[in-house]
């Protein structure tokens, strides 16, 4: 049985990621934005470990970078980090429950917001604040609905 | 069916390409000016997203435009009437004062002020970033606004245009940590420089003596000498000097006079040029003049 191709569909989830991930909203719950795109490659890469592999995240932290207007680069180093534990683990964090997935997503969160403030505060001397690390928070919870959603458009449409 | 080994190259020398690719980018994007260039075309590449994305907001604003009650229109035009009743009568004497003002400058030998070219431009987007405060605005390469051009909005001056994109342009605000801009303070004409601090309601001076003559509520305006920011725009309010003399400088807070959380639209200046239409003021004041006639006719 060959192995249906559904690229499109992986591109399209992304790209509704990073418009959710450059939408605008109220500045009080913009701190508070999970990483969208974040959390849609991680799952993308613990369901199909040899589709989505860490160059791929590498060029989606890059069009981040672009929109978002940070250094370039900064995104895509933490995103291709982040994707290099996922994808290299795949297997143990499929057996996991969903809750515990959960966690593990927030630690990966703040390992990547950790990141980008390393290499801003190593450019530019940025100094520590813990809103910083809201999203992970936000990231964390939403990630059984991103889980269970990306899930049932996988197995509808296929993708393998 | 899932293959159990991946073939291809490993992930971790996958990991290595990125980090090479990251820290490629990183220092030619921090080090190279002419990386812009490219940022421009990766901006423009990039703009359907933006679009995109600011839809629901457009939609939205669109909306609580439209669903106004028949009452809130009467009280706003009245309200704008009288507005505009006021600023006429400012700008009758604003041009007495300004063809005054030519007369003596004339007098004195020194160059003469000419209204500036100016355009409107709209919000798409506000970056989530926050380690940088850059906006996205709906002008770009082929309303011919160019790098550096200053951005300012009805109260004060906002940034600075970063990267030009072809529809649309990135602004560096003045709240940004790796932005500078030199004011002075408008009561006595003191020279300072404004730093961003990263928080949007906060900026630094740096470097003034204990002895200068600043106190907390004067009103800082661009000073014109970076040549970048035509003179005289307000800027900011000092609000907070520290008294510690063990330092070698004074700490001084100032705070933006635009609220950067609450902007929508904005006006680009060009600095070197004039407009080719006929002075607004001029036209405005011919309006006026309509405008009372018919007022004294009814």
């Amino acid at each position: 049985m060959k192995a249906k191709n559904n690229n499109s569909v992986i591109l399209f989830t992304l790209v509704i990621s990073l418009i959710l991930t450059i939408m605008p909203l109220p500045i009080g719950v913009d701190a508070f934005r999970p990483n969208w795109a974040l959390l849609v490659v991680a799952y993308w890469s613990i369901a199909l470990p040899h589709r989505v592999n860490v160059l791929f995240a590498w060029m989606i932290g890059f069009i981040i970078d672009v929109l978002l207007g940070s250094i370039l680069g900064i995104n895509a180093f933490a995103t291709a980090l982040v994707v290099y534990v996922t994808a290299n683990n795949y297997q143990k964090i499929r057996n996991f429950s969903l809750w515990q997935q959960s966690f593990i997503i927030g630690l990966l969160a703040a390992l990547y917001h950790l990141i980008i403030f390393w290499l801003q505060r190593f450019i530019f001397d940025v100094d520590f604040s813990v809103s910083y690390l809201k999203p992970v928070l936000t990231s964390a919870a939403i990630w059984p609905v991103v889980f269970l959603l990306l899930r049932k458009i996988r197995r509808q449409f296929r993708v393998q | 069916m899932k293959p159990i080994f991946i073939d291809g190259y490993s992930s971790h020398r996958r990991m290595l390409v990125a980090l090479l690719l990251s820290g490629v980018f990183i220092y030619c994007d921090h080090k190279l000016a002419s990386f812009e260039v490219a940022r421009g075309y990766l901006q423009s590449l990039v703009s359907p997203l933006q679009y995109i994305a600011s839809t629901p907001k457009q939609i939205m604003d669109y909306a609580s435009d439209n669903l106004v009650s028949h009452k809130q229109l009467m009280l706003d035009n009245q309200r704008l009437k009288m507005n505009v009743l006021m600023l006429y009568e400012q700008l009758l004497e604003l041009d007495i004062l300004k063809q005054e003002n030519d007369r003596l400058r004339k007098l004195l030998a020194s160059p003469l002020r000419n209204p500036l070219k100016k355009m409107v431009a709209e919000i798409l987007a506000v970056d989530s970033d926050p380690y940088s405060h850059q906006i996205v605005i709906n002008r770009g390469i082929n309303d011919g606004i160019y790098e550096g051009q200053p951005v300012i909005d009805e109260t004060g001056v906002v940034g600075q245009i970063l990267h030009v994109g072809a529809n649309n342009s990135r602004v560096l605000l003045i709240t940004d940590i790796t932005h500078a801009i030199p004011l002075r303070v408008h009561r006595n004409g003191v020279r300072v420089i404004a730093s961003g601090t990263g928080s949007i309601n906060q900026m630094e001076v740096n470097h003034i003596a204990h002895s200068t003559d600043i106190r907390v509520g004067d009103l800082l305006v661009t000073s014109g000498l970076g040549g970048k920011f035509p003179e005289g725009y307000p800027v900011a309010t000092v609000s907070y000097i520290s008294e510690n003399p063990n330092k070698q400088f004074a700490r001084i807070r100032v705070q933006p006079i635009v609220e950067m959380n609450r902007l929508r639209y904005l006006l680009l200046l060009w600095p070197h040029q004039t407009p080719l239409v006929e002075s607004q003021n001029d036209k405005l004041l011919s309006s006026n003049q309509q405008t009372r006639q018919v007022a004294d006719e009814g």
